[in-house]
């Protein structure tokens, strides 16, 4: 027989009222994104050239910074959450699993926060 | 899924076709990642990449990218129609099915359209 509390058993296995948190989130990106994706591919179309000097100046517009911004991180942040749920639906073995959610975490946030900061340096400089 | 007792239906093709391409974009948004930071980096980490592209092998991954993203935005839109409880029966979910493939295509023949005349 264990000597562990029933608490102490619960504990880290249940809902922990976080239940719907993945699903919220997921969504909320999802709509944040509707807009944000129209902006992105629709500006990235009309960029009158793909050269150095063209793309520099379309990112350094402030509007165009933020909205990269929002964009680049409402979108990792939907894939992450998207990602994790592939990885938890097909990787078999618990060991595999692990490895390859916190892979992808990292990933993620490293894409993150490079995206970002480099629109920032091209807004800032 | 995939299986004996499996008969390929249209609507559980997009249903996988949205996880592919959601899949897809991940790997889409590390090559933006990338193509972001060498332009930070200065002109000439950017001209390392810039060929690549603008060549055509880079121009069809990114119209690959361009129907990949506007059909993962438009299958989006039918599962947040589902989640407020709208569209979920057999007719009109097989309905907004081809509605995805057809807007998703158009869509990406007129941002191609766009950027080829603008340029």
């Amino acid at each position: 027989m264990s000597y562990r509390s029933p608490l102490g058993r619960a504990r880290g296995l249940g809902s922990a009222k976080q239940g719907t948190h993945h699903f919220w989130i997921q969504r909320v990106t999802a709509v944040a994104l509707i807009p944000l994706t129209l902006w992105f591919v629709f500006s990235l179309a009309r960029l009158p050239s793909a050269d150095f000097e063209a793309v520099t100046w379309w990112v350094a517009a402030p509007s165009v910074a933020v909205a990269l911004v929002l964009f680049i991180g409402c979108a990792l942040y939907h894939s992450l959450l998207g990602v994790q749920v592939v990885i938890e639906d097909y990787v078999g073995s618990e060991g595999a699993k692990i490895v390859a959610l916190v892979l992808s975490k990292f990933v993620h946030v490293v894409a993150g926060v490079a995206g970002i900061f480099a629109v920032l340096k091209i807004a800032l400089a | 899924m995939i299986g004996p007792y499996y008969k390929p239906q249209m609507t559980s093709m997009l249903s996988i076709t949205h996880r592919l391409t959601g899949l897809g974009l991940s790997f889409g948004a590390i090559l933006l990642v990338t193509w972001l930071v060498c332009l930070a980096s200065g002109v000439d980490c950017y001209n390392v990449i810039a060929p690549h592209v603008t060549a055509w092998y880079g121009k069809l991954v990114l119209v690959a990218f361009t129907w990949a993203l506007l059909y993962h935005f438009c299958n989006g839109i039918r599962h947040l129609m589902w989640d407020l409880g709208k569209g979920l029966d057999m007719p009109t979910a097989e309905k907004t099915g081809w509605g995805v493939i057809v807007v998703s295509v158009i869509v990406t023949a007129a941002v191609w359209a766009i950027a080829l005349a603008t340029k």
